[in-house]
């Protein structure tokens, strides 16, 4: 179990050190600074073992949250509380930056203290820490009160009180999905793609909902098509899709999606993310990169790079930008382009190319030559490959909300009453095209 | 020297290392260097020449970052660019670059040569020693095959400036030290001599260091340094504080050059002109006085730097070794340091000591300040100083001290360090050793040793107190009962138990007279410790049970019913098992003469090195050990001049046994261990004979070994000039070998003789081993065996060296072999002569000793039935054929021991022949070239009277009667 946790802003400095246990001495803080974030060599490995002790971290900009132990852990344990200390951190005071770790610590221990028992992740649930742990001054709580929030976080559903109402009943549900992608130079083979998404949801409803929510998963859609018709197999399978993995939000019922695959929950108020999830087949790639690079003797090096919108012509990609490594001796740079802006950032070693916006199935082109200092050295450049950033308003992997139901048996409001919003976002992850 | 203007600031540098310093993290900073680097490779890409300065600024932008640790792959040939310049700092900031960041580049290296040959040939010494600078700071091979004839050219040049002398001879100094065979001698050499005499101290200073060096490679051209330094060290010594100005330091003139001339004297012997040499004494003196001169200042620098000056003037004075008057006053000097407040100065005076306790004039003075290093000793805090006091201890170390200071480090001991614990327990049982006078002391010092530090005690420590003991037959019994008395103690260490277990199995009977060490007491003793030791001490408690079934016949079956247990006869270990096993069987189905035979007392341990001193040694690295001879021994080969290696390891001479050698004997008792094992190659340790599967080490004959004095001689004895004086009585010594065939045949405290013989029919070959037991060389090592006029018809020697001709000198510690074979033509009663010569420190020694070659040795046991015998005894019944021979018993009446005896004198023991069960007989036939001659025995004893009667009829008279003499002596 996590020993103790420690957050360091970029200096290596400690701002916050809580130790949940005796075997993890004063000295782990400075290990870790010492070996992890003063280390010579950039350290990549997110677990560190130092004198038997583990140390895994994670990064928020400048700031390193490193959790302690000296047992054999679950490391996937171990991140999925950082990640989520970093949710509820975010959720009560905003961006995670030392200014505002520094100004909020007294909150933070007292969030510590919750969430995690002797080294045990305990409710770490936002809104239902909101409920005890406020940032207003303390009001005198009802007898109760008190005795609501103790049957909440001890019984079952402790994800959501009871007694919530509101005048509209509101759904938002958001699928996040951002795709990764490795291209051979030619741009002929995917050497590997895979999407990782997310469902995240916003849910305003009155009272203790149940809610079902449908996808195109193709084994719910297949078992569906043996029932009916071949027809509405036929076309609903062309839209399905094939997941890898996922996983859900406690308030998911799991033996429910585990014998009949339907995602049956009781949702939390406010924000949550319900799924998480990853696909690899048939993936829609929203951009093709072909790059072209010519060397032209020692001093200079010509590079062509065309890309090429893959959707419909009526969506709209967004925050396009391609980065153009360049060799390490550059010594300087001449652009063109048709759309967009074009730089050399010689502080990044790369030219960057940006479109605000690009339809669907539209190509745009960049040329750049490239003048190179002769040097000793014989090493060849390595060429890395070309990177690309966007955003689509779609699902890359194909995924397709088919219904949100939403019943409360005990209020008189029905699945109609409730306003629900999609959203679909697909970005990019790693995109990267060889050259 | 044109100092950096201040306009001359580079500011642009100045704000890239301020943003640099500034960034928030390692990302930005990379940031910002990827931006400079792409800056400056644009600068220098662009088609416009840059001029010096920003040239300079970039260049030292580039070095900065590559020292931040970033791989920088262009610059270099703007830095030589640089190089070229005729600006100070332009040039300067160029040879920084180059000598930082050295590129292999070919192209590159040559222009840089060029750049450096150029400034070398110019007349501007601030050029000249830029140049300088940046070739002694690569110091590359490639640099040295380029510069190094130039640089003694500009070394020795008449109108080179000082500040470039002095660059110049650092440089080579340097060169000397990467690559010393590219560094030319020739005739500069003798004018960098004279540079001992400039004016100018700093290149005196670093013409001293580089002489010095030079001088070690090869001493004979820089002879006349040694003139030319003493008069230069006495001028400093003798001028005031105030006459060197510069060279002044707090005080002390010139401390670094006095010490580096110091340094220098140091390659060289003493000198032989007496101008010279009492002009170094003096100055010495002088050093030596200025020491008790009251301090001119307070400040710590000053006494550091005198101090320095007199602790390297007391090395060279320890170096020369050559004036007693000196050495004295230095030792009183370092007494002074003793009790100094400094711990530094404490450590370094210790540190001297230790060397100048070797050297004889100094010896006495040193041990005048044992009371103070045994208070170092005992109050230091400081481990490495306590260190330095042990080590003083033991170089001081004699036999009229050495009581004392064995009983002070066996005090300390038990308080002492851990790290340091070992070494002094081997320093305790060395000494222990080396100047034991008695060895009851002895024996109870190391048993003293193994209870303090018994975790510490190594195994050659213990290995050795059993050779001793085994050696020395007069302190066995005493041995027997000091450890019989120690292990009664509730806890004691398994080093113990193995002392123990090793020297009761042994000499156990030696005290099993006394009622409160009784057989059944000492076994109980010794197996109440059993289950607390380890395995190999286990296998070892086991032999030495099965020793005791052979000496206390009495607790036979309490050994047996122990050796039948479960615990051994199925214990896990293998070998346990094995023991226990076979053990067990040996003692249920040998006979007791077997049993005797084979589980007979260990043999003497061939004399050599002790094992302890090699452990030292390796422990500190040859030549740390202070030991005396050894350390004056090298002295005396430096000052002589000579190169010659004179080996201090000693066990350079190894001999292997022939292997054959049982197998040649014939005589059939198998599994025979040689026991004069000539010195096991290397590790010269003592072997554990328990570890060899063989039940016991049996030796050819059953002769106890105390049944006989042992021939130890004292050294005034044999220490004559007169050859064949003393030869080393003799009979005494032959009889020892009447009934064996292995053993040391002589010994004394500056050799070893060690034989190993074996004889079949008339034909007889004998190894003789001579260790040397001191640790200086024998010169002139020659033997030679003298047959009397009359023997000579008899017996034909022929003496074969093994290691041709014998080398004539036998290192310290060295052991050679000769063989000697030898043919019996006829009977013959006298033994030859050996005679030894040597050289041992000066005097002449000369020792004989009479070979134990008898005629029994040429004995062929026959076995006949009693009809046989009796038949046979009655042909020879002529008066002249029998002799007859009644004498009083020396020894205990054994029966096993007598049996085993008349086995070993080489006649078959004939059973159940005579009708008197008590009664031994024995046959066999005496084989010479010419005839054959039988021989038949007879040995009636009588208990009560404790007499025998010997009865022996040959065929010949004079037979009979020289066997007769022979036999009757081992009673």
């Amino acid at each position: 179990m996590i020993g103790g946790l420690f957050i360091y802003n970029h200096k290596g400095e400690v701002l916050i050190s809580r130790v949940y246990r005796d075997d993890i001495g004063r000295n782990a803080v400075d290990a870790f600074r010492v070996n992890v974030i003063h280390a010579r060599q950039q350290v990549r490995s997110p677990v560190t073992n130092i004198a038997r002790t583990s140390f895994f971290h994670v990064k928020r900009s400048n700031i390193w949250l490193a959790a302690v132990t000296k047992q054999n852990v679950n490391a996937a344990m171990v991140f999925e509380f950082l990640y989520k200390m970093c949710d509820v951190m975010t959720a009560y005071f905003g961006k995670i930056s030392e200014e505002n770790i520094k100004n909020n610590f007294v909150l933070i221990y007292e969030l510590l203290d919750e969430i995690l028992d002797f080294g045990y992740p305990q409710n770490s649930e936002t809104g239902a820490l909101k409920t005890f742990i406020t940032q207003q001054g303390i009001k005198s709580q009802t007898k109760e009160e008190q005795s609501q929030i103790t049957s909440q976080v001890t019984g079952q559903i402790g994800w959501r009180r009871e007694g919530i109402k509101y005048r509209r009943n509101e759904l938002f549900l958001d699928v996040l999905e951002s795709v990764n992608l490795l291209m051979s130079p030619q741009g002929s083979q995917v050497l590997s793609a895979h999407v990782s998404g997310r469902v995240v949801m916003k849910s305003y409803l009155s009272g203790m909902p149940e809610c079902k929510f449908g996808m195109n998963d193709k084994i719910v859609i297949d078992k569906q098509g043996k029932g009916t018709a071949d027809e509405t197999s036929k076309s609903s399978g062309k839209q399905s899709i094939a997941i890898d993995d996922c996983t859900f939000h406690q308030c998911v019922r799991l033996s429910k999606f585990d014998s009949e695959r339907s995602i049956s929950f009781i949702p939390p108020d406010g924000e949550y993310e319900l799924m998480r999830y990853r696909t690899t087949k048939d993936i829609i790639l929203p951009f093709r990169v072909i790059p072209l690079v010519r060397e032209v003797g020692r001093t200079k090096l010509e590079v062509k790079v065309v890309i090429k919108s893959n959707f419909k012509p009526s969506l709209l990609a967004q925050k396009i930008e391609v980065r153009i490594p360049t060799p390490l001796n550059t010594s300087g740079v001449q652009v063109i382009c048709m759309k967009g802006k074009a730089k050399y950032k010689a502080s990044e070693n790369a030219i960057v190319w940006k479109i605000k916006r690009m339809a669907g199935m539209k190509e745009s082109q960049i040329s750049a030559e490239i003048e190179l200092l002769p040097t000793n050295d014989k090493k060849k450049w390595a060429r890395p490959p070309i990177s690309m950033n966007f955003e689509v308003p779609f699902a890359p992997s194909g995924l397709k909300v088919r219904y949100l139901k939403v019943f409360e048996p005990k209020l008189n409001y029905s699945d109609h009453d409730v306003i629900k919003w999609v959203r679909y976002i697909g970005r990019s992850g790693i995109y990267e095209t060889r050259c | 020297m044109p100092a950096v203007s201040k306009g001359d600031g580079m500011r642009g540098l100045a704000v890239f290392i301020s943003d640099i310093r500034n960034c928030k993290s390692k990302e930005a900073e990379i940031k910002r260097i990827n931006k400079e680097l792409a800056n400056i490779r644009s600068k220098f890409k662009g088609d416009k020449a840059l001029d010096g300065y920003s040239k300079k600024k970039y260049v030292c932008k580039l070095l900065f970052i590559f020292l931040l640790g970033h791989d920088i792959d262009f610059g270099h040939m703007e830095a030589v660019n640089l190089l070229s310049s005729n600006r100070y700092t332009e040039k300067q900031i160029g040879y920084l670059f180059i000598s930082v960041l050295v590129n292999s580049n070919s192209e590159l290296i040559r222009l840089i040569n060029n750049g450096i040959k150029n400034d070398l040939a110019s007349r501007n010494p601030t050029f000249m020693n830029l140049a300088l600078h940046c070739i002694a700071n690569v110091g590359s091979r490639e640099m040295a095959e380029a510069f190094t004839a130039d640089i003694p050219k500009i070394l020795v040049a008449g109108d080179t400036m000082d500040s470039v002398k002095q660059s110049a001879a650092l440089c080579l100094l340097r060169l000397n030290r990467t690559s010393p065979d590219l560094v030319p001698m020739g005739e500069w050499t003798s004018r960098v001599v004279h540079l001992l005499n400039d004016q100018h101290l700093g290149v005196v200073t670093a013409a001293t260091s580089l002489i010095t060096t030079l001088a070690q490679k090869n001493p004979e051209e820089f002879k006349m340094s040694v003139s030319l330094a003493v008069s230069r060290l006495s001028r400093i010594v003798t001028s005031a504080s105030t006459d060197l100005q510069d060279y002044t330091y707090y005080f002390v003139p010139a401390p670094w050059l006095s010490v580096k001339l110091l340094r220098l004297l140091q390659c060289y012997p003493p000198p032989e002109e007496g101008a010279v040499r009492g002009r170094l004494t003096e100055c010495l003196e002088t050093i030596l006085n200025k020491a008790q001169e009251p301090p001119k200042s307070k400040k710590v620098q000053h006494s550091n730097a005198k101090n320095a000056v007199l602790f390297e003037a007391i090395s060279l004075i320890i170096h020369h070794d050559s004036e007693p008057n000196l050495l004295v006053r230095a030792c009183n000097q370092l007494g002074q340091f003793l009790q100094h407040r400094e711990t530094n100065l404490r450590y370094l005076a210790l540190e001297s000591m230790c060397t100048l306790a070797s050297s004889e004039f100094s010896h006495e003075a040193v041990k005048t300040h044992i009371e103070t290093v045994i208070n170092a000793l005992k109050t230091e805090r400081d481990v490495s100083v306590r260190q330095r006091a042990v080590d003083l201890l033991y170089a001081m170390c004699d036999r009229s001290n050495a009581q004392q200071i064995v009983a002070e480090m066996l005090n300390y001991l038990e308080t002492a360090d851990y790290s340091i614990r070992e070494e002094i327990v081997l320093k305790v049982a060395i000494l222990a050793e080396k100047y034991a006078v008695d060895y009851t002391w002895y024996v109870d010092t190391i048993l003293n040793l193994i209870r303090i530090a018994g975790d510490y005690v190594s195994e050659e420590v213990w290995y050795r107190v059993i050779q001793i003991v085994i050696n020395r037959d007069d302190v066995q019994g005493y041995s027997a009962k000091t450890v019989f008395e120690a292990l009664q103690a509730p806890a004691c260490h398994e080093n113990l138990v193995k002392v123990g277990g090793y020297i009761l199995g042994e000499f156990g009977n030696l005290i099993a007279g006394d009622p409160r060490s009784s057989p059944l007491i000492q076994f109980n003793l010794l197996h109440s410790k059993f289950h607390l030791c380890s395995v190999p001490t286990r296998a070892l408690l086991l032999s030495t049970y099965i020793k005791f079934v052979n000496l206390f016949p009495e607790i036979k079956a309490t050994i047996q019913d122990v050796l039948r247990s479960d615990s051994q006869l199925r214990n896990a270990d293998v070998e346990l098992q094995q023991r226990a096993v076979e053990y067990l069987r040996l003692s249920c189905i040998a006979s007791t003469d077997i049993l005797a035979t084979v589980l007979e007392e260990m043999p003497p341990f061939p004399e050599r090195e002790s094992s302890i001193l090699t452990k030292l040694k390796k422990k500190k690295g040859p030549g740390k050990v202070p030991d005396m001879e050894e350390t004056k021994k090298e002295r005396n080969s430096d000052m002589n001049g000579s190169t010659e290696p004179v080996s201090v390891n000693s066990s350079a001479v190894t001999m292997s046994t022939p292997s054959t050698s049982t197998d040649l004997l014939g005589l059939g008792l198998a599994p025979v261990l040689n026991s004069v094992a000539p010195a096991s190659a290397g590790g010269s340790l003592l072997v554990d004979v328990f570890s060899d599967n063989s039940p016991a080490v049996a030796s050819l004959a059953p002769t106890a070994e105390e049944n006989f004095s042992s021939p130890r001689i004292g050294s005034a004895d044999v220490v004559s000039d007169d050859p064949a004086a003393a030869v080393h009585d003799a009979d005494e010594l032959v009889n020892k070998f009447v009934c064996k065939n292995n053993g040391v045949l002589f010994e004394n405290q500056l050799m070893q003789i060690g034989l190993k013989s074996e004889f079949r029919q008339n034909l007889g070959r004998m190894y003789i081993f001579y260790g040397n037991k001191t640790s200086t060389q024998f010169l002139s090592f020659s033997t030679a065996v003298i047959c009397q006029d009359a023997l000579k018809t008899h017996i034909l020697l022929h003496l074969f060296c093994i290691t041709k001709q014998v080398d004539p000198a036998v290192d310290g510690g060295a052991q050679v072999q000769q063989i000697l074979n030898i043919e019996c033509v006829s009977d013959f009663m006298e033994a030859p002569i050996l005679n030894i010569q040597f050289r041992y420190g000066g005097a002449l020694q000369n020792m004989s000793v009479k070979l134990p070659v008898t005629l029994n040795k040429f004995f062929q046991p026959t076995e006949m039935t009693s009809q046989d015998f009796f038949q046979r005894w009655k042909q020879l019944s002529i008066p002249q054929q029998e002799v007859q021979k009644i004498f009083k018993a020396k020894h205990p009446m054994d029966t096993e021991v007598t049996k085993a005896k008349i086995i070993g004198f080489g006649v078959a023991l004939l059973d159940m022949v005579d009708p008197n069960p008590s009664n031994f007989t024995g046959a066999g036939v005496i084989h010479t070239k010419n005839i054959q001659v039988g021989c038949l025995l007879r040995l009636e004893p009588n208990t009560q009277a404790q007499m025998y009667r010997l009865t022996l009829r040959t065929s010949r008279e004079t037979v009979s009667q020289r066997l007769c003499e022979l036999l009757s002596e081992q009673f």
